[in-house]
């Protein structure tokens, strides 16, 4: 569980059934077991009408306890990018009353988040749960270039290949953590790079 | 006085009939300047001085944000309420010098939306007036379903069908014409935030139905100005000033303290922004709340009250002012 640091470094809940007409997930790996925990305290026939929207990633598990939960629509997606054009059609066309779950990795839900954000929904009204990897999707703060799946402190800049701080200092608006290079003052100076986000 | 009540030195510019039960009333600045800027959904809290009275009462600017040579209100004759609305309709007439305080807006529009709902009752719509000729001039995305007693108390809503054309829905009670609400709420685009004023009957009605049909809180905005009810007498223990006080029956607990020399905080003077919140230290008797700031659990513990609207009925009350 991420710990609170700054002001803008994301919270995150326990995804709870809100009321509503639609339900729309929005998960990643793991974040399928938020959705299956939350199931148990759903009121019946809450999940006819209900939308998931699952990337299982390398791993691909899950998917078929997903279907068990009889949900009105399931779709699997190899990727967030693959996703993302249905994801802006179904907010773009949904109406007050549809309510948005994002569970599993930080990337995902911030990625996620960003699109609803556009459409018009207020942050504070999205279900949210983190599961899974701790890794960050980062924004080099010189270049702007974003590198996904950091795991490592301090990071490479998959774009500048400056040698970046990975800050708490987090953008919804871009849905990444803010990187700072470590070293300006002397380029040769190389601190040691550790796993910080598994 | 308190902080965030600085007051404006005005001179009533006009008083216009608007029909059997509303009148309008406009302010310049004495000085002729112009008045300070606000948005739509703003109050001003007007001094009433009438004799050895001196009544503070919140009312809605109605006029266009844009235009800040006047503010103009529009007030609803009370014939029972506790005579505020009669001393404007009375007393006030052109060339009167008052005091009003700045603006305060505990009902701004949330310009995020991608569309503005608006759901107005009765004399709940002046603030609608000011946020519509607002987005209007930004070219926002609004629509106004007004409901009103009868079509000639229906209060500016010629005005608003003239200038809005279609963006204005009109129902009147006599011709058993009522909101589809649920129908309503669940046609609305994502992204659409919803803002109610009105009488508390139909306030809670719409957010009770919005929040069933999924609405998130955030996206209901309401606006009621609870006048003070009158009630029994009853004495108060200030514990902090060291005073005991008798409120009486057509005064509010705030006004009371006021009249003590006791000066609490306040801005709505209507039990919705929370100022005036008052810590109980002991109690025996009944709180009576008509605010909406506290939640049920502060109304069930009576540990708090809002002086501005609330009253009590028992023994003994002591407060922490």
């Amino acid at each position: 569980m991420a710990a609170k640091t700054i002001i803008s470094r994301p919270i995150y809940g326990t995804l709870s059934p809100q009321p509503g007409k639609h339900h729309l997930f929005v998960a990643d790996a793991e974040g399928a077991l938020a959705i299956i925990d939350m199931a148990g305290k759903a009121p019946p026939g809450f999940f006819d009408g209900a939308e998931i929207d699952f990337i299982p990633g390398p791993e691909g598990k899950h998917i078929a306890a997903l279907e068990a939960l009889r949900p009105a629509q399931l779709h699997i997606a190899p990727s967030f990018a693959s996703l993302l054009p249905r994801l802006k059609q179904t907010l773009t066309n949904a109406h007050m009353g549809l309510r948005l779950y994002l569970a599993g990795t930080e990337g995902l839900i911030g990625q996620a988040m960003q699109v609803a954000l556009e459409a018009g929904m207020d942050h504070t009204s999205i279900q949210t749960e983190h599961r899974g990897s701790l890794a960050r999707r980062m924004q080099c703060v010189h270049c702007k270039g974003i590198t996904e799946n950091v795991t490592t402190q301090p990071a490479l800049c998959a774009h500048c290949g400056l040698l970046l701080l990975v800050r708490d200092h987090y953008s919804r608006r871009l849905a990444a953590f803010q990187g700072v290079c470590i070293n300006a003052e002397d380029r040769s100076e190389i601190p040691p790079m550790e796993e910080a986000f598994p | 006085m308190s902080t965030g009540t600085t007051k404006l030195d005005v001179v009533v510019s006009d008083v216009v009939p608007v029909n059997d039960l509303v009148t309008r009333f406009h302010f310049r600045r004495r000085d002729g300047g112009l008045l300070p800027t606000f948005s739509g959904g703003a109050h001003v809290v007007v001094e009433m001085r009438d004799s050895d009275r001196t009544r503070l009462n919140p009312y809605s600017l109605m006029g266009s944000p844009l235009d800040t040579r006047e503010y103009t209100i529009s007030v609803r004759r009370d014939d029972v309420g506790r005579g505020g609305s009669l001393f404007m309709h009375r007393q006030v007439k052109p060339g009167l010098e008052m005091v009003i305080s700045y603006p305060v807006n505990l009902f701004s529009l949330d310009l995020r939306a991608k569309k503005h709902l608006m759901l107005a009752g009765g004399i709940g719509i002046t603030p609608f007036m000011a946020q519509t000729s607002q987005l209007a001039a930004a070219g926002g995305n609004f629509e106004l379903h007004y409901t009103c007693r009868t079509a000639s108390l229906g209060t500016y809503a010629d005005v608003l069908q003239q200038r809005y054309g279609n963006r204005v829905h009109l129902y009147h009670d006599d011709r058993e014409q009522r909101i589809d609400l649920d129908r309503l709420l669940s046609s609305q685009p994502l992204g659409t935030h919803l803002y109610v004023c009105g009488p508390a009957g139909m306030i809670n009605w719409v957010r009770h139905r919005a929040a069933a049909l999924g609405w998130p809180s955030e996206t209901v905005h309401f606006e009621h100005f609870a006048a003070p009810q009158p009630g029994a007498p009853f004495d108060v223990t200030l514990a902090v000033s060291g005073k005991t006080i008798r409120v009486g029956e057509q005064q509010s607990l705030l006004e009371a303290m006021e009249a003590a020399g006791v000066d609490p905080p306040y801005l709505c003077r209507g039990g919705v922004c929370g100022q005036c919140e008052t810590n109980v230290i002991s109690s025996d008797g009944k709180f009576i709340h008509n605010d909406h700031w506290l939640s049920e659990e502060d109304h069930r513990s009576g540990c708090k009250i809002m002086p501005c609207v609330s009253r009590f009925e028992g023994k003994s009350l002591v407060l922490e002012r």
